[in-house]
């Protein structure tokens, strides 16, 4: 078990987690923010590109083939931990794009500005949401993508709603 | 008080009824219990304590603790929490200890002469329709054996009927469905023309040759069976501290059932005390429902709860303080605030470290504990086996207990999670019914220990693993002895 001292998952401990900048820049790709052994696979079945692995059976830390994971986001919403996000950090574009999963009401609506948070709930800033996913398919876990600057793409985690 | 919107759940009001509360007239909501009505009105203090007359509310909310009875319709020593309301219903607060009222509302108690004719027959009884409960069901049903369900809930599902996230496990366990939808599932594989549910039935007594002692709205009877499977689930465990019994200090189970079966939150600020899942799990589903949680305290060092959970409630600003208790719950009538403080490594609270939250709610997740006693009262061993939540029935790997016949499981055999209580309700069911000459599919019981065993192989399952061993070490070295 990781560190887990009153505080949540470092930046170093998602290393591992994180692609390479050249992956990074050719388009989007999930992030899976599950680094301990708990029994458990959803994502594993979720994933149409069989692009997560999970080589030493339930309780084995999912590993996700980057290569063959096209960002989909298909597994955001399968995973009970709501452990996955995918970011996009496509080369040449100004801002970045985060898809998180989203489980509160009232939801956000397609063009409102919120405030992005990061991994302990502080606030980075303002954020826009691109696109509000919902459906049965979903069942009641909803996906948000927000465009971000570049820079809070591996930060952005959660999202506020402005006006409350 | 009431939620309006939730993300996950949507809540249906039942007709609105009035009943009385020491002669005052009060709204409420059919389908509600006395409890989720007494507190939507805001009322969270039931009686005094017979001693010291200190206020008492509810604690467990899942009729475990005896903290909130009241006096309903004239009969003392109601166990308000899972009493359902209804029209006109005068609830009271017991004064004292309360006695029976001269003109007595309930039957008689039996005498044996009538006992005898009121006793039902059946080949296997399963006490508790929770995950483990129904799942044995599933299986005894499938292999043709007759099986009544008694709980006392008025509805199936246990612990389930509450749990709005989504589960883990694998697809076998229904991983990624959420709680609240497994009940259904489950009830859809028991073979109907096999079964009887008997809903609002406390069994309170077990006798010798396998009756079970039932009471049911007002009448007692009794029920023999051939088998018994016991899926009575557990309770939850309660911290000492100054104040501790203040209305308003709750079990992280009734607030769940409280906010998610009810749809009425607990308080507007919640203290949180219990980092392991229940505590990460309970403080999101208390955002969600539109609660404030000041903040989640740990004694322990780290959190005990799965990382992917802590994150959850971490994203969303609430702080978990490890390394920390409570000192005290602040408040003369009910809880008003709470005093925190930082531990030591033995646990100690350091002076100096004192710090005061304002909150409405002090919400326990501290553990939780097998209910046994009726297997206690039905003479099988036990023992003491901290890593499974307390005093445990010593049973095999069938999970038959000491007592041939009689099969213990889920939360009942040890404290584990729903997924765990689900295989082990279909091998207490299975072995059931094949003792009883039924023929199971060659290789199911054996599949069913390899998915139970996988489930524990982690280390999030040591705690479990090493529980059974140790069981199961102290079980043979008693049988050995007696030899
Ligand atoms: C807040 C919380 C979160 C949880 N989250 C998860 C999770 O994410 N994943 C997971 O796998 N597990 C989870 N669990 C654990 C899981 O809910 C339990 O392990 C599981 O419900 C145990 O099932 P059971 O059938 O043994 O007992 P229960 O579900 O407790 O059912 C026992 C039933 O027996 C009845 N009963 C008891 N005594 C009597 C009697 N004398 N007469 C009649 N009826 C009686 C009760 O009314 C109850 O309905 C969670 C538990 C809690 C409290
Ligand atoms: S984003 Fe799509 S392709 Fe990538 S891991 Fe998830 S489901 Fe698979
Ligand atoms: S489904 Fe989510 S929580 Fe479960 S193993 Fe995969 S990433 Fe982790
Ligand atoms: S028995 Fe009613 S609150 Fe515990």
């Amino acid at each position: 078990m990781s560190n887990k001292k009153g505080n949540i998952l470092q930046a170093q401990e998602l290393a591992k987690q994180i692609p390479a900048v050249e992956r990074l820049k050719k388009g989007p790709v999930a992030i899976i923010e599950c680094i301990e052994e708990i029994p458990c696979n959803p994502c594993v079945e979720s994933c149409p590109q069989g692009a997560i692995s999970m080589p030493g059976g339930l309780n084995a830390v999912p590993i996700l083939d980057w290569e063959k994971c096209t960002g989909c986001g298909l597994c955001i919403s399968a995973c009970p931990g709501l452990a996955i996000f995918v970011v996009d950090l496509t080369e040449g574009r100004e801002q970045a794009r985060v898809a998180l999963p989203y489980e509160f009401i009232p939801l956000p609506q397609k063009g409102e500005r919120v405030v992005a948070l990061d991994r302990q709930g502080n606030e980075l800033g303002p954020a826009e949401v691109l696109r509000v996913q919902q459906g049965k398919r979903l069942d009641r876990t909803c996906i948000i993508t927000i465009a971000v600057p570049r820079e809070w793409a591996l930060a952005a985690r959660n999202i506020r709603r402005a006006e409350r | 008080m009431r939620i309006t919107e939730h993300p996950i759940l949507s809540f249906k009001q039942g007709r609105r009824i009035s009943f009385k509360l020491d002669g005052k007239t009060l709204p409420g909501c059919e389908g509600q219990t006395v409890a989720a009505a007494l507190h939507a009105a805001g009322v969270s203090t039931y009686r005094k304590s017979p001693q010291l007359q200190r206020p008492r509310g509810f604690f467990c909310a899942i009729g475990k603790c005896s903290s909130c009875l009241m006096t309903v319709d004239g009969v003392p020593n109601v166990r308000v929490c899972i009493t359902p309301l209804q029209e006109g219903m005068e609830v009271q607060s017991t004064p004292g200890k309360g006695c029976l009222p001269d003109e007595d509302p309930v039957p008689a108690w039996p005498w044996p002469e009538h006992y005898a004719d009121r006793i039902l027959e059946t080949e296997v009884a399963i006490v508790g329709a929770g995950p483990a409960g129904l799942s044995a069901a599933v299986e005894t049903t499938g292999l043709g054996a007759e099986t009544i369900i008694i709980d006392e809930n008025d509805r199936i599902g246990g612990q389930l009927i509450k749990q709005t996230h989504m589960f883990f496990g694998s697809k076998k366990q229904h991983a990624k469905v959420r709680g609240i939808d497994i009940a259904p599932l489950l009830l859809d594989q028991i073979e109907g023309s096999k079964a009887r549910i008997m809903l609002g039935a406390t069994v309170v007594g077990f006798y010798d040759d396998k009756v079970l002692a039932i009471v049911r709205g007002g009448e007692f009877f009794g029920l023999r069976a051939k088998k018994i499977i016991m899926a009575s689930g557990a309770s939850e465990n309660m911290l000492a501290f100054q104040n501790c019994d203040l209305p308003g200090v709750y079990g992280a189970g009734a607030v769940q059932t409280l906010m998610n079966v009810y749809g009425i939150i607990p308080g507007n600020r919640v203290l949180m005390v219990g980092a392991g899942n229940i505590g990460l799990i309970v403080s999101y589903q208390l955002l969600q429902a539109g609660v404030e949680v000041a903040e989640v305290i740990e004694a322990a060092p780290r959190i005990g709860g799965y990382q992917v959970h802590a994150a959850k409630i971490r994203r969303a600003g609430v702080p978990i303080s490890t390394g920390h208790t409570i000192e005290k719950a602040l408040g003369t009538e009910k809880v008003e605030g709470a005093v925190v403080a930082r531990v030591d490594e033995s646990w100690d609270l350091i002076p100096g470290t004192q710090r005061e939250l304002e909150v409405e709610t002090i919400c326990l997740a501290v553990g939780l504990s097998p209910t046994v006693e009726l297997l206690f009262q039905a003479g099988c061993q036990s023992w003491y086996v901290p890593e499974l939540g307390g005093h445990v029935v010593a049973h095999d790997e069938n999970l038959e207990t000491t007592v041939r016949g009689v099969y213990v499981t889920g939360d009942a055999s040890g404290i584990e999670e729903a997924s765990t209580a689900m295989l082990e309700g279909r091998l207490a069911g299975l072995c059931a019914a094949e003792s009883l000459g039924k023929k199971a599919a060659s290789g199911k019981r054996e599949e069913i220990i390899d998915q139970i065993r996988e489930l524990r192989a982690g280390p999030f399952g040591e705690k479990a693993r090493r529980g059974k061993e140790k069981m199961s070490r102290e079980t043979w070295s008693h049988v050995q002895q007696k030899r």
